[in-house]
Parts: structure tokens; C-alpha cells; sequence
């Protein structure tokens, strides 16, 4: 479990990360999400104590990362800047790597195998695609068998098999029992992935739910019909904040009411439905629709003191 | 041209069996500064700059002894008396090393800077995080191979361009007084210069930036300081680094020189201070 306290992180006079407190529970699959900028690599990054909090703190298991006395073990982490020496083969940086924690050469090429670089073990760094630095990566987050996972933008370069790949190994290891935490800026991608969403905008915190409540949450009760009656229908359903538009002769959209209550109104009246589709938002419009409005929040009104 | 689908195959469909430790396997797990230093060496030795930059350390001490050896030997009976009064067949040709302190501070800059130029610190302090116990690992088996590498280098040059000068019988000994400690010196002045180059690639974490304050430090220094009137020449550029650690390797020494050993400690004690501040930089800064 990761556990975050009003982290702050400032640089220079630029406020990365603003009094950022969350949890990422084990079992699941976590998403963080935000615009680019949005802070979530400063806040990967402090967790595994690359950088230090100018405020609050954050652990990991209940103690910092530093404080494990087998870190990799604790958290593998992939960043979304590469860490890797160019000039160096990749069976030897993650010996290298795996050497200082006491993990053997059979781990290593398991590893190799399984994010699929074994044909390329022994080829320099310098030359792997994008796609090919991240399954290293990968690679290196696994190597203690770590009970976290932190993985920045894990898809970023990949093809759509090696997405398909990403999405199924994070599962895996979510069932398995470990924690873990994914950063992307396409909600789409976490749809697909994640549980769980830590949603942040400009280093604050905007939303800490599930991925059906994200989704609910910001959806408008905005509802599509299709009646023979619809003129009927229409004077039938008009009232206060209830607005209703024809979208042609017998369809109708209808805002700010739920789409049992049209039912149920239509029933009452005897009136034939042929469609009722309440129009839920897409993530990406969901997400959107959060951030700006935390934007906004931000630049109109000073908060609460 | 043919075209043809290749199914998926690989990774995605390779079944994700992640390899798990037994718990056995994970209570071993711990970092220590042995199995840093391990991972370390690893990372020295599997990186071709290094062993290209010391073989351009050893060549440079070797090459050059054995070039001048040689050609003095050669065109002895054709020197001006001046010129053979001038010959030092001790310090002539181990001249080299000033080469080789180059080549070794550039490797001692390149195996920390290099980290940070290409990320893989990255990696190293999210390993350690610690942090300290990474730039202790790399000076331990850095200076050891320097030591290990260029101490025989210099006394096997210091050999084989005294055999070559025999043949004019212009060739020093072993046990004439201040040799033995003058080669041994190379080795231990390479050394040091070797914790310098780590220091200034842990300070500045910039190749290009660590590297021009190397050569600042040990060459371009002492001679903008040889400008200096005299009087203040003699009192100032004694204590500069290089020309204090290269007391260790004076011949003769007055006035304007350090005592060998005191030189050589002046030398380390620089080191020293260059040393902590990168470690307390390491320690303070984000990475």
C-alpha cells in the first residue's frame, strides 16, 4: 500500500505538486491520471525517493522507501524518463541492477523472457526503440519481485500487442495480490486497465474513485428518446430545470431527467417508446470535464482557509 | 513482394507467469555495501569507455617510456652534452602519466557523470536508496583498479626503459634513492586523481562540465599560476593539487616543492574535500 500526506513538492517557485494526500490500495489495478504537467511523475518520483517533499511524506508499506532494507523488494518502479546506460547490453544492466540486492542471473533471463528481450539480451541498450526500453523497464520493476508496482506511462512507445501485453501483466499482478500504481494521460487506456482512479490537475488532488463512480459521476442526466408521440410527450415532460429539444420529428433529448422518470411519465400516459437511451458520458469527456472544472475552481475562488 | 499476417505472437500471448521468489529467496534480499560493490564493478566492466580509457591510461605510460627509452638510447652518442646533462633516465620516461591522469580523471567523471547523462542514476538510487553506499562502491573499485592496473604499469615501464637505456649505460637503478618511491608514486597519483574524477562527476553530474574542471584543476591551473610573480609563485603553487601530489614524484625538492609524502597528503586531503561535498550533494539533491 502506498500512503501519501499533504505531499508538496516545489521547485524553484513553481508548485508541482500541491498538498497531495491519497491511497493506493494492494489487489487492484490503480490508475493516475492527469494532464501532462499535472504532477503525477513528480509524485512517482518522490515515492521512490528520487525527490525529496518539500511537505508531507509518503511511505510505502508503512515506511519510507529508503527506510526498506531490501527496497526493490518493496517497490519496482519504471519511470517515464529512461534509466538506462545507453552503452550497456540489457542482460547487464539488469544484472547489474539485480546484483545489488542479491538477485541471481536466473531471475534475470525469467525476466528477459517474460517482457520478451531474450533475442536482444546482449545487444546495447543505445539501440532499442521506445517499445523495447519499456519491456526493459518492465523488466527491472519486477526484479525484486516487488510487492508495489509504479510504472509512469507504462504504453507510451509500445505497439498494440505490447498494450494488450502491459494491460494483461498489470492485472496479473494486481490478482496476485500486489499494489499497483499506473500513471497515464489517456483515460481510454485506463478504462480498460485500471480499478481505481487517482485523478490529479495541476498537482491537486480532484478525484480518489472507483473507475464506474469516475464514470457516473460525471455523466449529465442527459437522455435520448425516439416516440411516435413525441410532440405529447414533450409538453408531457417540460418543467422547472427540465429541458427538452427535438433532434427531429420523433426524437427528442431530454436534460436534467433521469430516464426511469421518462419511462415511467410515458407509461402513465400510454405513450409508445421506441428508444430510451440515457447518454453517458465517455471517460475521456469525464475526464476532461473533472479536470476543467478543477482548473476553474483553481483560478476563480481561493480555497477555504 | 509477399505479404503475410503473422498472428500475435510473443510476449502477449506467452502466458504471464510472473517468476515469483520463494519467501526464502526474498528475506535474503537486502542492499549492502558488498553486493553494491559487486553491481558496481559489473557496471565498470560492462561498459567498453572503460576499458577503452585504460588502456589509453596504460598505453600512455608504457607508450611513451618506452618511446623515449628507446629513442634516446638510440640517438645517444648524437646528443648535444647539454641535452645528455638534461636526461633524467628515471623521470623521462615514466613522463606518461601526465597522459594517464587525464584518461584515468575522465573515466573516474564518465563513471558517475555518465549516469546522470543518460538516466541510469536513475535506476542506481532507486536500487540504493541510500544513495551513499553507490558513491563509496564506485571510488572502492575504482581506485582499486587504478591502483591494481597502473602501479604495475609503471613498474614494469620503469624496467623496460632502463633495460633499453643499459645498452648506453645511461640506465638508474631500483635501489637508487628516491626511484622505488618515485614509480610506486604513479601509481598511488593516478589513484587519487581517479577519487577526483569521481568527486568532480558526482558534483557537477555534467560529462563535459567535470571533465573541463579536471583538466582545470590538474593542468590548466599550475600553469596560469606559473605566471605569478615569484615571490608569490613560490609560496602559492606548491599547495595547488597536481604540483602537491606530484611532489610524491620530484626528483629533488627545495624550497618551491612540498616534501614528497607531505606533498602526496596535501594532494589527498584534496580528494578528501572534493569527496565530501559530492557526498553531500548526493545525499541532498533530487536526482
Amino acid at each position: 500500500m502506498i500512503d501519501a500526506r499533504g505531499l508538496v513538492k516545489e521547485y524553484g517557485a513553481k508548485l508541482a505538486v500541491d498538498d497531495l494526500s491519497f491511497q493506493v490500495q494492494p489487489g487492484i489495478v490503480t490508475g493516475f491520471l492527469g494532464p501532462n504537467g499535472a504532477g503525477k511523475s513528480t509524485t512517482m518520483r518522490m515515492i521512490i525517493g528520487l525527490d525529496a517533499p518539500t511537505n508531507g511524506t509518503v511511505t510505502v508499506n508503512g515506511k519510507a522507501y529508503g527506510a526498506h532494507t531490501a527496497p526493490l523488494h518493496e517497490v519496482g518502479a519504471l519511470l517515464e524518463a529512461r534509466s538506462v546506460h545507453t552503452g550497456r547490453s540489457a542482460r547487464n544492466h539488469l544484472l547489474a541492477l539485480a546484483a545489488t540486492t542479491g538477485v541471481g542471473t536466473r531471475r534475470v533471463d525469467q525476466l528477459l523472457d517474460l517482457v520478451g528481450l531474450t533475442d536482444v539480451a546482449s545487444k546495447r541498450v543505445g539501440g532499442f526503440s521506445l517499445g523495447m526500453g519499456q519491456r526493459l523497464g518492465i523488466a527491472a520493476a519486477l526484479l525484486g519481485d516487488p510487492a508495489t508496482l509504479i510504472l509512469d506511462e507504462p504504453v507510451n512507445g509500445l505497439d498494440p500487442e505490447g498494450i494488450v501485453w502491459i494491460r494483461n501483466l498489470l492485472k496479473a499482478l494486481a490478482r496476485e495480490g500486489r499494489t499497483v500504481l499506473v500513471s497515464s494521460h489517456l483515460m481510454s487506456e485506463m478504462a480498460l486497465t485500471a480499478d481505481h482512479l487517482i485523478v490529479i490537475g495541476r498537482g491537486r488532488l480532484i478525484a480518489d474513485v472507483s473507475v464506474a463512480e469516475f464514470t457516473h459521476r460525471a455523466s449529465s442526466d442527459l437522455v435520448h428518446l425516439r416516440s411516435p408521440e413525441s410532440e405529447r410527450l414533450r409538453t408531457l415532460l417540460v418543467g422547472p430545470g427540465v429541458h427538452v429539444t427535438s433532434l427531429s420529428a420523433d426524437r427528442l433529448e431530454v436534460l436534467g431527467m433521469l430516464s426511469d422518470r421518462i419511462g415511467d411519465i410515458a407509461a402513465a400516459h400510454s405513450i409508445a417508446l421506441h428508444e430510451l437511451v440515457p447518454q453517458q458520458a465517455s471517460l475521456e469527456q469525464a475526464f476532461m470535464e473533472l479536470t476543467r472544472d478543477s482548473l476553474e475552481y483553481q483560478s476563480t475562488t481561493k480555497a477555504p482557509s | 513482394m509477399t505479404s503475410t499476417i503473422v498472428p500475435p505472437t510473443g510476449p502477449a500471448d506467452a502466458g504471464l507467469s510472473i517468476p515469483e521468489m520463494t519467501t526464502d529467496e526474498a528475506a535474503r534480499l537486502r542492499v549492502t555495501q558488498a553486493r553494491v560493490i559487486r553491481s558496481e564493478w559489473l557496471k565498470m566492466r560492462t561498459l567498453r569507455s572503460s576499458w577503452l580509457t585504460l588502456s589509453l591510461a596504460v598505453a600512455s605510460i608504457a607508450g611513451v617510456g618506452i618511446v623515449i627509452a628507446w629513442s634516446t638510447a638510440n640517438d645517444w652518442n648524437n646528443m648535444r652534452p647539454r641535452e645528455k646533462a638534461h636526461f633524467n633516465p628515471l623521470a623521462d620516461p615514466l613522463a606518461g602519466f601526465n597522459l594517464a591522469q587525464l584518461a584515468i580523471g575522465v573515466l573516474g567523471v564518465l563513471l558517475v557523470a555518465g549516469e546522470y547523462s543518460t538516466g541510469m542514476i536513475r535506476a542506481s538510487l532507486g536500487a540504493v536508496p541510500k544513495r551513499l553506499p553507490v558513491l563509496w562502491a564506485k571510488l572502492g573499485v575504482f581506485t582499486t583498479i587504478t591502483l591494481v592496473t597502473m602501479l604495475p604499469t609503471a613498474v614494469i615501464t620503469f624496467f623496460i626503459s632502463q633495460r633499453l637505456l643499459s645498452s648506453r649505460h645511461i640506465q638508474t637503478t631500483w635501489s637508487t634513492p628516491t626511484v622505488a618511491r618515485t614509480v610506486i608514486g604513479i601509481g598511488l597519483y593516478l589513484t587519487v586523481a581517479a577519487a577526483l574524477g569521481i568527486a568532480l562527476g558526482a558534483i557537477l553530474r555534467n560529462v563535459a562540465g567535470a571533465i573541463a574542471a579536471l583538466v582545470g584543476v590538474l593542468l590548466v591551473v599550475p600553469v596560469v599560476a606559473s605566471a605569478l610573480p615569484q615571490t608569490w609563485g613560490d609560496r602559492i603553487n606548491k599547495w595547488l593539487p597536481s604540483n602537491a601530489g606530484q611532489a610524491l614524484l620530484s626528483v629533488s625538492s627545495d624550497n618551491t616543492t612540498l616534501s614528497p609524502w607531505r606533498g602526496f597528503a596535501v594532494f589527498c586531503g584534496y580528494a578528501v574535500l572534493a569527496l565530501t561535498a559530492a557526498a553531500i550533494l548526493l545525499k541532498r539533491r533530487d536526482a
